[in-house]
């Protein structure tokens, strides 16, 4: 069980290491903001990192057993949706739902 | 009352040293339509723009929040990581992390190499638009994300600085509410109920699909990073985030020179030309 101390540092550690991922590109990037190499992959980098995330989210799919049909059914409820009706909200609840359904009941270890 | 843009802000903005449009680029397609949202006020603007992917956070922190109480936490400490970690991912590792008193070396070792994707950020995130030594230091801290996929969408060309760190500070909100509230509720969840972790695969679905549909005549680029990622979780599995970013920053790099007096150049030029008439309406609006 995790103490008070240990919880604070983690936060702290853990918070102060994230913000300076954010925070200190912008001042080592900014003299490259004119290449055009950059500028080329500044417009295209949004859309392939947001892949990465869901790959890197699905990274340790069980795929030999069948318990791995609870996210990948889900995944294919939430993308049906989101083609479907274009709402971020029902797109997420509606395929958290479905995964919480199949992953606590039906493929329930 | 309407807050007034301060016309300032355009006129310090630092000129970038580049032309507008680069030589072989053709005309510039005309700034999209005038967005009706960006005459209202930054506060009330970004409020809306808050409501799909923004409000999304509500449940995943809900999710989070069940997940901590689950973890044998204290309500509380769902309210403490979602307020100043505010990094999603980071977080739902962090609670196995910290139940199984890791040491503090590792807990920094995977704050690192999770959130080591960030450095790339700073290429497209507009911080360039946000005024103020405050604004530009919260607009750094909260850089999730869901952040950056909004404020690098194609209709967030034309916002303001303001509306985007109302923005940021809204999903901030919902992210630190839903936690709690998810905290508070967690003893509520039975014993069996898992997997509300999808919430989060969930999410990265929904953004990576909006992203993509933003740039369907450009389908190479989710091809590539599909392919590093793979790569990486294929050869780098204990440092795929990183691996899978430098394979894909490598990748594009790559097409970039090998494409350069072809069509890769032009539709760099034209997409620029687009964002700087943008810039430029607003401007002239301000």
């Amino acid at each position: 069980m995790p103490d008070t101390p240990y919880l604070l540092a983690a936060v702290a550690l853990s918070a102060a290491i994230t913000w300076a991922l954010r925070a200190l590109p912008f001042a080592a990037l900014a003299p490259l903001r004119a290449s055009s190499t950059v500028q080329y992959l500044s417009t295209r980098m949004p859309a392939g990192i947001m892949v990465i995330l869901l790959v890197y989210c699905l990274r340790d799919l069980p795929v030999t057993e069948t318990r791995a049909l609870a996210p990948v059914i889900a995944l294919a409820v939430t993308v049906g949706l989101h083609l479907w009706r274009r709402n971020a909200l029902l797109s997420i609840l509606g395929g958290t739902a479905v995964h919480v359904v199949l992953a606590s009941a039906v493929f329930a270890q | 009352m309407p807050i007034p843009t301060p016309v300032v802000d355009d006129l310090v903005r630092p000129v970038d040293p580049q032309p507008v449009a680069l030589p072989s680029a053709p005309a510039a397609p005309p700034p999209p339509a005038p967005d009706p949202a960006s005459e209202r006020p930054p506060a009330v603007a970004a409020l809306k723009d808050s409501a799909s992917v923004g409000l999304a956070l509500v449940p995943l922190g809900l999710a989070f929040g069940v997940l901590v109480t689950q973890a044998d936490l204290a309500w509380w400490w769902a309210t403490a990581f979602t307020a100043f970690i505010y990094a999603g991912s980071l977080e739902f590792l962090l609670i196995g992390l910290v139940a199984a008193v890791v040491p503090l070396a590792t807990v920094a070792l995977t704050a690192f190499l999770v959130n080591i994707r960030h450095v790339f950020y700073a290429l497209s995130f507009p911080l360039h638009r946000v005024k103020g030594r405050a604004a530009r230091a919260y607009s750094t801290f909260a850089l999730t994300d869901e952040a950056f996929a909004l404020a690098t969408s194609e209709r967030a060309r034309s916002w303001s600085g303001r509306r985007t760190v109302f923005l940021q500070l809204y999903m901030h909100l919902y992210w630190v509410g839903g936690a709690t509230l998810g905290g508070l509720l967690g003893s509520l969840v039975p014993e069996g109920v898992t997997g509300l972790d999808f919430a989060l695969t969930a999410l990265f679905t929904v953004l990576a699909l909006d992203a993509v549909r933003d740039r369907l005549d450009d389908l190479p680029t989710p091809a590539l990073a599909l392919l590093s990622a793979v790569i990486a979780r294929v050869l780098f599995p204990s440092q795929m985030m990183l691996a899978a970013c430098s394979l894909f920053a490598i990748a594009l790099t790559a097409r970039h020179f090998a494409g350069r007096h072809f069509t890769g150049r032009h539709l760099a030029g034209r997409h620029l030309a687009g964002r700087r008439a943008s810039d430029a309406a607003r401007s002239r609006r301000a």
